[in-house]
């Protein structure tokens, strides 16, 4: 009898994320590949610390509805599992009941019946407290201290879930996985993790695909297939002119990773030093000799948010040129004035809030590291004010208002008057939330930190 | 002046997570990878970012003609006094040195 070959597991990613679009005829040819599974993201940090905070999507519920009605006929059309991870921006228990809101509604839409497996990531605080009692989290480089109260005073703690995970929803059986906060790369690693796929060809795989068409020469045509086995993984872009070549596809390794070689996962990390990359033709890649290291100790990574403020802004745009030359010296002049007007109105100390002036079209997007000189037409001057309530925070915006429109240069000139782009010139913003945790978390079993739930939807249970 | 943007084919710099900031130099050819290495140290790095080169990690990938810096995030990524959310303005400061310089 022939020895069990591991059999190719093929993972189509429609694209880098739920929300910004996919190829829909690239998607169809991946669907007449006969996939075994379809994977796509649903989040990243990437977009700040709002949507943590909040438990919230960053992009729009009708937007996600409409890829997620594609990707859910795209599904029953192949009669595989479809799986995304970090629902809703953050992956957040909220997100992910979000996700399975608009999941049941489409269901109902379509007629379909679905088994739907929700693997949850929020992190009650008492967990994260026990585990740093226990000596069970550890800080990640650049280190920061965690403490209890910290924990306490965060909005959101989440987990990243890894391949475990996302192959414990997968074996439920379900037709749909929607899942909290995950590394980018374990809803695509996870079946072919458990079909004996090569381990370092799988994250590797993942890694490369989790973009989407990034690793093409065709970044926004999404589409990507991916054929992992025994030995290693190919890529090929399903639109239309991409193609991957060895240099697009080891460059991914790059993007948004401060180390090019290593990729720390729960469990263990990829190691690509050795991996060898060959053109099987135009369009196909062929990667080999990525190697996976287990580690003895399985740890998950830790995201939290918190909020630390609450702010309101101010605009108003210079266009006299006097004014615009020495648009420094008069911000400097103007913070000052300000310190001293917010003291003696509203008795704050310059510890309790902040006011910060940004000067559009200068230095606004670099602040002191901006090295090029400018002279533009004209300046925006965009204030910020944080404060420790909203009503503060609303209260300097109207305090400071009169000033942002007509402070002087100097003393012995007519009153000046910037635009303001609309009325009232200040905006409140709500609260400012900040990313508070960079730490991993270590657990004896993979699914302690996380839940599975399964659902049978669209399914009449009356009967 | 020759900047080095003149010199590379790409220079890109974006998060890698809220707690780093990575800046990918493409330089395109070998001759232009060792020009760039040459020109841009990890102090000349550091004084252009206002960071300590301790702080700097720097990759050199000669296969692919890349160099690539990975820092901690000078401002937490979205924190108050962060100016720029996906941190890819640094990669500007980068591609407009002066390669001779």
């Amino acid at each position: 009898m022939a020895a069990t070959s591991t059999p190719t597991t093929r993972v189509l990613v429609p694209s880098g994320a739920l929300g910004i679009s996919f190829d829909k005829a690239a998607l169809d040819r991946g669907l007449a590949a006969r996939p075994d599974i379809i994977c796509i993201d649903g989040g990243s940090t990437d977009s700040g610390p709002f949507y943590l905070g909040t438990g919230t999507s960053k992009y729009s519920r009708a937007v996600t509805k409409s890829e997620w009605t594609h990707l859910m006929r795209a599904r029953a059309a192949a009669d595989v599992p479809l799986v995304i991870g970090s629902c809703g921006t953050c992956g957040t228990d909220d997100t992910v009941g979000w996700m399975l809101d608009i999941t049941m509604e489409v269901a109902r839409e379509l007629g379909q019946e679905l088994r739907v497996a929700t693997l949850r990531s929020s992190q009650p605080g008492e967990r994260v407290k026990d585990a740093l009692r226990d000596g069970r989290i550890q800080p990640l480089a650049p280190a920061s201290e965690m403490t209890a109260e910290l924990i306490d005073a965060c909005d959101n703690v989440v987990a990243l879930a890894g391949a475990e995970q996302i192959g414990a929803a997968l074996e439920t059986g379900a037709d749909i996985v929607l899942a909290g906060r995950t590394t980018d790369t374990a809803t695509i690693a996870a079946l072919p993790l458990q079909r004996q796929a090569h381990p370092g060809a799988a994250w590797h795989g993942a890694k490369i695909a989790e973009c989407g068409a990034l690793c093409s020469t065709n970044p926004t045509s999404g589409v990507i297939l991916v054929d992992f086995d025994a030995d290693g993984f190919t890529v090929e872009p399903l639109a239309d002119g991409a193609s991957c070549t060895p240099h697009s596809v080891s460059a991914h390794m790059l993007y948004e990773n401060a180390d090019p070689f290593v990729l720390y996962e729960p469990g263990g990390y990829l190691d690509v030093r050795a991996a060898q990359y060959a053109a099987l033709d135009e369009r196909r890649v062929r990667v080999t000799a990525s190697q996976w290291v287990q580690q003895p100790a399985y740890t998950v990574k830790l995201e939290a948010a918190r909020a630390v403020g609450f702010q309101a802004t101010i605009m108003a745009i210079l266009r006299d040129a006097r004014y615009v030359r020495d648009a420094h010296p008069w911000m400097a002049k103007l913070q000052a004035f300000l310190a001293d007007e917010i003291h003696t109105h509203m008795a704050l100390q310059p510890d309790s809030y902040s006011l910060e002036f940004r000067l559009i079209g200068i230095d606004g997007a670099l602040g002191e590291l901006e090295s090029k000189p400018s002279a533009p037409a004209e300046v925006g001057v965009l204030g910020i004010i944080t404060a420790g309530d909203q009503e503060t925070a609303n209260e300097i915006g109207k305090l400071i208002n009169p000033w942002v429109l007509h402070f002087p240069l100097t003393e012995d000139e007519e009153l000046p008057t910037f635009a303001f782009p609309y009325s009232p010139a200040q905006s409140e913003r709500g609260p400012l939330y900040e990313f508070c945790v960079n730490h991993v978390m270590q657990l004896e079993d993979p699914m302690d930190a996380f839940r599975l739930d399964v659902a049978e939807v669209g399914r009449d249970h009356a009967g | 002046m020759t900047t080095l943007a003149d010199v590379a084919y790409k220079v890109r710099s974006k998060n890698a997570g809220p707690f780093w900031v990575t800046i990918d130099i493409f330089c395109g050819d070998r001759s232009a990878f060792e020009q760039i290495r040459n020109a841009l140290t990890v102090a000349r790095l550091a004084t252009v970012l206002r960071q300590p080169a301790e702080a700097i990690r720097c990759f050199e990938i000669p296969e692919l003609n890349v160099i690539k810096y990975s820092l901690p995030r000078p401002c937490v990524q979205g924190s108050r006094f962060d100016r720029d959310m996906h941190g890819a303005q640094l990669a500007v400061l980068v591609a407009e040195l002066d390669i001779n310089g």
